[in-house]
């Protein structure tokens, strides 16, 4: 499919050389985070299959992060669980936004897509998809690789070695995440409405996190913000 | 080596997969009506422009909990959604907003 708001480009190979650069920026992000997990999960009471395993069936950090200070203070599976279903239903939107990009796809080929569609994949590959104007699944496998091999594998080495490296946000390495999401929506808002949702979803939230929690107000403003989006676009109408 | 937790591991994949499965086997784009295909163009700068600022705005306190925080790394992701914008190179702005980053920890730290 393609989108008529994209500008396309001739060149695929250029945008998918820029994906896999931006793709390494978070793959080291990833390992550093990895190892740290993988530490935390260590002394958690995790062995490194229970760790490795976690990382290879949920694959959201966030979610993972905090299964292990759950289970560290002796929580319930349910809690977990019903925790894990808040932090991660984000990911409905991000189905939901890649889905007429992907339509097109085998079902079994979008099941397993749907697997490795994080954060990151979603954000490099929905960037790329616009920037070529159209799908790439060869671009979004090379954006859900990175990530969805990186994570469990530095996760079993977190496990077995983690407390020899250096904490990561020491090296700055926190700062990726929110800087290689905040430049993606930047690529993404090429229109006022774009930005306009761009811009509110940023506002949700933050406004949110402080009366909320993050948790809960990344997913409103990721609802909600669009909506913005859609007013400036239905101001710039003409009138009838 | 216990495996006990892999148990737990599939419940939370079982509660995270169909986030991310469902609307992928929903109508396509063009079975779609207007005003939802414009919604969901507009998904992607606000849900990653959120992201973005709830993963710089708060940070972990002592006791774990998520608290309002002020710090450099606003300078940071600034200077990489200004450079990004500008050069259109992801990876420079990551990279810029690094540096920044560990240095100035480096510096304030010292």
């Amino acid at each position: 499919m393609t989108d008529p708001s994209a500008t396309p480009i001739p060149d695929i190979t250029a945008a998918r050389r820029d994906l896999v650069l931006a793709a390494l920026g978070f793959a080291v992000s990833g390992a550093g985070f990895g190892l740290v997990y993988g530490l935390a999960a260590r002394e958690a009471g995790f062995s490194v299959i229970e760790a490795t395993s976690m990382s290879v069936f949920v694959l959201a950090g966030a979610a993972q992060f905090a299964a292990v200070g759950l289970v560290a203070h002796g929580a319930g599976w349910p809690a977990i669980v019903v925790l894990t279903a808040l932090l991660n239903a984000r990911h409905l939107l991000y189905s939901a936004a890649m889905a007429p990009w992907l339509g097109g796809r085998s079902r079994l080929e979008r099941a397993a897509m749907a697997h490795v569609l994080t954060d990151e994949t979603f954000a490099l590959s929905l960037a790329h998809f616009q920037r070529i104007g159209r799908a790439d699944v060869v671009g979004f496998w090379l954006a859900a690789g990175f990530d969805s091999i990186s994570w469990p594998v530095f996760t079993a080495l977190g496990v077995i070695g983690g407390q020899l490296i250096p904490d990561p946000a020491q090296l700055g390495l926190d700062v990726v995440f929110p800087a290689a999401m905040g430049g993606l929506a930047v690529k993404l808002a090429t229109d006022r409405p774009a930005i306009a949702a761009a811009i509110a979803g940023a506002a949700l939230a933050v406004v949110g996190g402080i009366l909320v929690g993050p948790a809960v107000s990344i997913v409103v403003g990721g609802f909600l913000a669009p909506i913005a989006g859609l007013l400036i676009e239905r101001k710039g109408e003409p009138a009838r | 080596m216990t495996v006990q937790l892999v148990g737990l591991a599939l419940l939370m994949a079982a509660v995270t997969y169909p986030f991310r499965a469902l609307p992928l086997f929903a109508p396509t784009k063009d079975r779609l009506p207007a005003i939802v295909q414009r919604y969901l163009r507009l998904v992607g700068p606000a849900i990653l422009a959120a992201l973005a600022a709830g993963n710089t705005a708060f940070a972990e306190d002592a006791a774990g909990h998520n608290v309002f925080h002020v710090g450099i790394e606003w300078i940071a992701v600034a200077l990489a959604v200004a450079l990004i914008a500008w050069r259109g190179n992801v990876f420079f702005g990551i990279v810029a907003a690094v540096v920044m980053v560990a240095v100035g920890r480096a510096v304030m730290g010292a």
